[in-house]
């Protein structure tokens, strides 16, 4: 890799050793991409991927640690991923007791470096940064140092910011030295698709489900989505971007995916079309059947595979204001339909906390609370990442989640009716 | 015994006994439960992955195409190397990707003494060759020796 002479000195310890060691890791980092330079991140703000206080995770807080004691904390501010904990959120004693005092002793001592670090608020907590209402949102062009597996491929495919899949703790040493290597996605070459795939549905596909059967399939390979323009419009808004949202959660987690583009729809697509196409690129077609195998072929770990719900979590990544909206609306018509008042499985949907904010300034939030639904900022993943959650049968209609953890996965219309009707989930 | 080339990404030495995968490696779901709650064999706990799910890790040869999943799978690499519940080595047949460099470029950075040599484009006939309990000799020089 070629350095600037800036850059040189900065690995020769002209900034200390900490800065240097700082440097030499994101040099061997993109020495390992064959990166020739390093460019510079030119976003307002970053976005870091670990939220969470685990004592597990103790190695990364002496890290930071290391970090701040060497002053060399970042000059952009950032917002972080979910908190892992909300006393909004049904847990019971065993559980609570796993995780204040046992998983998650480290979290004030973590909140609290972050602020130092450079938090950008105290509500600074989601994946999805990006809402306007949390205002971390990227312009087209812009150079990021962001993780959040969610959060980048929606940066470089909706927003047509770059940014690659960067690690946490990589995420900040890159907003502390204000460069990232230039590889990858950062790069025109990077950004063409090596996959064609091709919806040929009935109808609207499941976003967290064709994300799913995508991302399995091209793995970390940039797939040029045709024939999705006919089920969410042409035009970015509020319900087109929410779909591409757990979409492309869903083709991050299931599989590595960092940027897709979208026929007609994402911005890069608008602008060039089918030249994004890389020479050789393979094809994938996507019917009913095919997204109907590839949710029948998802793994129930539950110990009772028939057990009745206990908990159902809905927004991993964290809705829109728009999908709380929707949710309240179709919540109240499937209770009217059977006849119920309040859902009858315990459910939380989650979204960021300035969007909740938002949200009960609506004259939805009373009526969603009058059927049941909790609302939280919480990550479902952190929530459910103990061995208890393992023996509890959750339900979810977020891919991701399902990705990590023992919940199960319905679509969000089934969702509906386990909650408003009750029963055994099919 | 047959000898495969890579290119180094972090060096060292070992003989390990394999594990494989043949699709892509979630680092998250791999080892967040092992390593919180004190599994000493650290086994893979990803439901996805049938090939490894319930699997002892440490020490092992980890023979895998490319990891996949959550950017938190670099950390989680580190954490493991730091509380010394790594594979002895990860040797992908792919190119690397961007959250296992990043998990072994912070392990050779930050933590002193850390040695888990990690070897990238091993090449497609590798991990067709390769089968859990060969034993794997990892050299400085990117060879892995499969026997």
């Amino acid at each position: 890799m070629i350095l600037t002479q800036e850059q040189q000195a900065i690995l020769d310890g002209a900034k200390g050793e900490t800065m240097a060691k700082v440097m030499k890791t994101l040099v061997m980092y993109g020495d390992a991409f064959e990166a020739e330079k390093l460019v510079p991140v030119t976003s307002k703000y970053n976005h870091l991927v670990t939220s969470f206080g685990l004592k597990v995770m103790s190695p990364v807080y002496d890290l930071m640690q290391q970090l701040l004691d060497a002053g060399v904390a970042s000059g952009q501010q950032f917002s972080v991923d979910p908190r892992p904990l909300d006393k909004n959120v049904p847990a019971n004693f065993l559980q609570n007791l796993i995780f204040n005092k046992f998983m998650y002793t480290k979290q004030d001592f973590y909140e609290k470096q972050l602020k130092e670090l450079g938090l950008m608020s105290d509500d600074a907590f989601t994946c999805t940064c990006y809402m306007d209402e949390m205002g971390n949102k990227p312009q087209k062009g812009d150079v990021l140092s962001w993780a959040e597996s969610s959060a980048v491929v929606y940066a470089n495919s909706v927003l047509g910011a770059r940014c690659n899949r960067n690690s946490g703790i990589i995420d900040i040493m890159g907003s502390i030295v204000g460069y990232v290597p230039y590889f990858g996605l950062l790069t025109d070459e990077g950004r063409k698709a090596t996959w064609v795939v091709k919806v040929n549905t009935s109808k609207k596909p499941e976003a967290q489900l064709l994300g799913s059967a995508i991302g399995m399939k091209v793995m970390e390979d940039v797939p040029y989505v045709v024939g999705l323009d006919k089920w969410i419009g042409t035009e970015l808004n509020d319900a087109a971007c929410a779909y591409l949202k757990d979409f492309g959660a869903a083709t991050a987690s299931n599989g590595a995916v960092g940027l897709y583009h979208i026929e007609n729809l994402t911005p890069e697509a608008v602008e060039l079309g089918e030249k994004l196409i890389a020479e050789g690129a393979r094809e994938y077609i996507i019917d009913d059947a095919e997204l109907e195998r590839v949710q029948s072929e998802y793994p129930v770990i539950w110990k009772n595979p028939d057990a009745k719900p206990k908990l159902c979590f809905v927004g991993c990544p964290h809705l829109s204001l728009e999908q709380l909206k929707d949710w309240t609306v179709n919540v109240e018509a499937a209770l009217a339909k059977s006849g119920k008042k309040k859902v009858v499985i315990p459910t939380v949907f989650t979204a960021a906390p300035k969007v909740l904010e938002a949200f009960n300034k609506t004259e939805f939030a009373p009526r969603l609370k009058a059927t049941g639904i909790i609302t939280s900022y919480i990550c479902p993943l952190m929530y459910m990442n103990n061995p208890l959650c393992k023996t509890m049968p959750v339900i979810t209609s977020s891919n991701k989640l399902r990705t990590y953890t023992s919940a199960k996965y319905y679509k969000d219309s089934q969702i509906l009716d386990i909650i408003t009707q009750g029963g055994a989930a099919q | 015994m047959k000898q495969f080339q890579g290119r180094v990404i972090t060096p060292g030495q070992v003989t390990a006994e394999a594990v494989v995968t043949t699709q892509g490696f979630n680092t998250l779901a791999s080892f967040q439960m092992a390593l919180q709650f004190g599994d000493k064999e650290v086994k893979c706990g990803d439901q996805n992955n049938q090939e490894l799910h319930g699997k002892p890790l440490i020490n092992k040869a980890l023979c895998l195409p490319q990891t996949i999943g959550s950017t938190t799978g670099g950390l989680v690499l580190y954490c493991a190397c730091a509380m010394e519940k790594n594979p002895a080595c990860m040797l992908f047949a792919n190119h690397i990707d961007s959250l296992a460099a990043a998990g072994a470029v912070l392990s050779n950075v930050w933590i002193e003494n850390s040695a888990m040599p990690v070897i990238d484009s091993l090449g497609e006939e590798f991990l067709n060759y390769v089968k859990d309990g060969m034993t794997i000799t990892v050299k400085e020089n990117g060879i892995v020796e499969v026997n």
